[in-house]
């Protein structure tokens, strides 16, 4: 009965893992297009670290980096080819051009500080 | 990038009244909260939510100069100081790991831990206290991350680190509190593994921070190049102010041994100026007055006042050190697949945590619980996706440092990784293989003539020419300081040379038809004619008072290095082309000279670049190099441009690569270069995924049922803060790295 249990919550475990991490979706900041937001880097995530924005809008990103760690020195735009330094303690901001719908994932170099710009 | 405290320098203020103008022109751009202005300094000092060129492009607009000032050193050595504490934090919590855990690890080593009952308990309780204080205190930040990544629905290192190690000083306490939770032989305690793990991965944190500060040496050394101090001419006096204060049209003197500050235009005295540290060009270049200059070289021997056109961040240096750094922040396609396992890596390191567990729990020889949490943890803590993020990036980082080291600028990581697929690298004659400057390369004088006779003619009626080779004939008669005379009666046959009159005496100058329409008896000249011509030189005679005088030469000079740099690339492998409007004659001479396997003559230059797409239609990778104003179609056609700059050019900023040092072993270099780049991110991903591949499945025991053995998670933590060191590592081994046959 034991065994069947633990195998039961290991089982469950994977089932949450791959729900949490995959299936469902963060917590999400909607921004209106004039509001510029700020984005504090610290204790290894971005927060807010999940952003969506209007279609047809200018974003403008504030990335303030309190976290000193090396990984988090640049944060990057795959999809857009953007990398951006951020030096400590240092307000950097990001202009985009109103992007098309979609999601626009951003990370630190080893894909381990991440979060995604949502255009709906 | 938007700032919120500007300060720019103000061009063209004539008056005060100016001041409120300018004023009034920064504060009607949108984010500005204030915008005041120094007429005395010619300054303008903003603030708000603004991005510096929006401020420039409004003064510029409202018919003014402006130029952001700016200190790029400041940032360096900010950087560098945050660095450095980071690096001392990560020692000292290295430090305290290291004391507490090593002590522990030794005597569980040599079986000298107390039993888990009587006085023994008590040991173990201070253990479990001091231990905790040491997760706190050297592995809280990995809690911290972890907990805060779960939130977000993330997981990343400090998930695995927090997890394995948190683990294991929970079970441990579990165990001290309840001991009869497990079988007696299973009661082993795991703190000095979670101790010694964080000590560890800190330790390796710390190592890795000092080595990636060795990777953007090169930038560093640009950076340094920057002068602190200028010396600027304000009111008839000369006074040092810092760099940033440098205004736009300001005077400056630099005297002999000095870095010259800003880049401008030289108004007052000659020198010779060393710009190799830029253009990497070994030999100085002599500068005279109308000369240009470039801020960051090295003013040899002249003292002398010069204007600054460029400040700031427009400097050609600064313009270098962001080209640069924004190469190496660039990442190319080798790295996509890394990127792609490192973001999902995490969870399913945790899913091969979970199976691991039900594994040995359902399979796994007594002790169980002993088993299933030693190789859970070690899964765990093996695991280092960091290693696969970093791999790419990290060389990329050296690599075009190092290129920009040899005075050639990558514009990003795809152009680096594209260079060392060339197959064919194709050249524009003028100004690519040869210098572009015309110039004289033979006299030859008939009877009573001589060469300074016989050019001093030449000169004297080309004076009044436009044809492009009449310059080249005038510079020599210059250069050797002959007496011109005035031509009277000028004229220019189109297509034959020109007549006029010179001292009263009939002059001809041209080819061999204007001779043979003047009957002119040539004697053995043209024999001389034919063989100059083959060799690629343009042969004309001159002919005085109906009697031939002699014949003057003009080539485009071939680069002194070209036929070297061209065999270097034959040794790489790669098919030399020459691709020209030029005559065909005068291209395969110049082609045969320097070793070029073919040439592609009287091409126009619309057509360069639907010739570079037939080079690549069959199946060749082709480096197109030329001057990036010309050629910039073919340029762009290519699958790497190679722009070939003059010394410290940095306008050239649509091709892929642009040559500083306007020398063909530029492209060698790059070539080069990328090679080795691209063989040590291969090396780099390499190892990191077998790394991974290996170690995870060793970490869950599966050596265990061939062998029995198991691997120690302090071993796996040790491993994990090593891997990423040393793919940081065997990046920097590019700083060393020396093209073959370079300069």
């Amino acid at each position: 009965m034991m065994s069947f249990i633990v195998n039961l919550l290991a089982v469950a475990l994977m089932g949450f893992i791959v729900w949490w991490f995959w299936l469902s979706r963060a917590k999400v900041q909607q921004v209106k297009g004039s509001e510029a937001i700020e984005i504090i880097v610290k204790d290894g995530v971005y927060s807010p670290a999940n952003i969506e924005i209007g279609q047809g809008e200018h974003v403008t990103l504030n990335f303030l980096r309190r976290d000193p760690s090396p990984c988090a020195e640049k944060v990057v735009f795959s999809e857009l080819g953007i990398t951006l330094d951020l030096p400590l303690g240092e307000r950097q901001t990001l202009v985009l051009e109103p992007l098309t719908p979609g999601e626009y994932r951003f990370s630190c170099q080893m894909q381990m500080y991440r979060g995604s710009l949502i255009v709906s | 990038m938007i700032s919120n405290n500007i300060q720019l320098s103000i061009g063209s203020m004539s008056c005060a009244g100016c001041v409120a103008s300018v004023e009034r022109t920064l504060q009607s751009v949108p984010g500005v909260k204030s915008a005041v202005v120094n007429f005395a300094e010619h300054t303008a000092q903003v603030s708000g939510n603004v991005a510096p060129q929006a401020l420039i492009d409004a003064v510029v607009a409202a018919g003014y100069e402006a130029a952001e000032l700016h200190g790029t050193e400041d940032e360096a050595a900010e950087k560098e100081a945050a660095e450095l504490t980071y690096y001392r934090a990560l020692k000292k919590k290295t430090l305290v790991a290291g004391v507490v855990g090593a002590p522990l690890a030794l005597m569980s080593l040599f079986g000298a831990m107390p039993m888990l009952e009587g006085s023994g308990r008590i040991f173990w309780a201070i253990v479990a206290v001091v231990s905790l204080f040491v997760l706190v205190y050297s592995g809280g930040r990995f809690f911290t991350g972890a907990w805060k990544a779960f939130k977000g629905h993330n997981a990343n290192m400090d998930t695995l680190i927090a997890l394995g190690t948190g683990t294991a000083w929970l079970f441990s306490t579990l165990i001290l509190i309840w001991p009869g939770m497990v079988p007696e032989e299973a009661r082993h305690l795991y703190f000095e593994a979670a101790v010694i793990i964080i000590a560890l991965i800190n330790l390796g944190a710390a190592l890795e921070m000092r080595a990636r500060g060795k990777t953007s040496e090169a930038i560093k050394r640009l950076i340094g190049l920057q002068v602190k101090t200028a010396r600027v001419v304000r009111d008839g006096k000369e006074i040092d102010i810092p760099i940033e204060q440098v205004g736009l049209n300001e005077t400056l003197r630099v005297r002999p041994g000095e870095k010259i500050a800003v880049d401008g235009v030289i108004i007052d005295g000659h020198s010779n100026v060393d710009e190799s540290m830029i253009s990497g060009e070994p030999l100085p270049v002599e500068k005279r007055t109308g000369d240009e200059v470039v801020g960051g070289t090295l003013n040899k021997s002249g003292s002398f006042l010069f204007t600054a056109t460029r400040i700031g961040k427009d400097t050609a240096l600064a313009r270098i050190i962001e080209m640069v750094r924004q190469a190496q922040n660039s990442k190319p396609s080798i790295g996509r697949m890394a990127d792609k396992i490192s973001a999902v890596f995490v969870p399913i390191v945790l899913l091969v945590a979970v199976v691991t567990f039900m594994v040995w729990f359902n399979f796994g020889p007594e002790p169980k619980s002993a088993y299933v949490l030693l190789t859970t943890m070690t899964v765990l803590i093996i695991a280092c996706p960091c290693a696969l993020g970093l791999a790419t990036p990290i060389s990329i980082m050296v690599g075009v440092g190092k290129a920009a080291e040899y005075g050639v600028l990558i514009r990003n990581g795809e152009a680096l990784q594209r260079a060392g697929q060339i197959t064919t690298v194709v050249l524009d004659k003028t100004g690519t293989v040869t210098k572009g400057r015309p110039a004289v390369t033979h006299l030859i004088p008939v009877g009573k003539w001589n060469e300074a006779k016989l050019l001093a003619v030449a000169a004297s009626i080309e004076t009044g020419s436009e044809h492009p080779l009449a310059e080249a004939i005038v510079t020599a008669a210059d250069q050797r300081d002959l007496t011109l005379s005035s031509a009277e009666g000028f004229e220019a046959i189109a297509g034959h040379g020109v007549q006029a009159k010179i001292d009263g005496r009939a002059v001809l100058f041209g080819n061999r038809k204007l001779m043979d329409d003047h009957s002119i008896e040539l004697g053995g000249l043209p024999a001389e004619a034919a063989r100059l011509a083959a060799n690629g030189e343009t042969p004309m005679f001159l002919a005085v008072d109906g009697a031939a005088a002699g014949i003057v030469a003009v080539a485009d000079p071939i680069k002194v290095d070209s036929k070297a740099a061209i065999a270097r690339l034959h040794k790489l492998g790669i098919k030399v082309v020459m691709l020209t409007g030029d005559n065909a004659v005068t291209a395969a001479a110049v082609a045969k000279r320097v070793g070029i396997d073919e040439v592609i003559a009287e091409v126009q230059p619309a057509d360069k670049s639907a010739k570079v797409a037939a080079l690549q239609a069959n199946g060749e990778v082709v480096g197109m190099v030329g001057d990036g104003i010309n050629d910039a179609p073919a340029l762009a056609r290519a699958d790497v441009g190679f722009a070939i700059g003059s010394g410290t050019d940095v306008a050239i900023e649509s091709a892929d690569v642009t040559l500083m040092r306007g020398s063909l072993h530029g492209v060698a270099d790059a070539i080069g270069i990328s090679k080795a780049t691209v063989r040590n991110i291969k090396q780099n991903l390499f190892g990191a995924f077998i790394y991974n591949s290996l170690g995870i499945p060793i970490a869950a025991g599966i050596l265990f049922p061939l062998f029995g053995v198991l691997l120690n998670p302090i071993v796996a933590g040790g491993a994990m803060a090593m891997s990423s060191l040393t793919v940081v590592t065997n990046a920097n081994r590019l700083r060393w790295f020396k093209p073959e046959g370079s300069k």
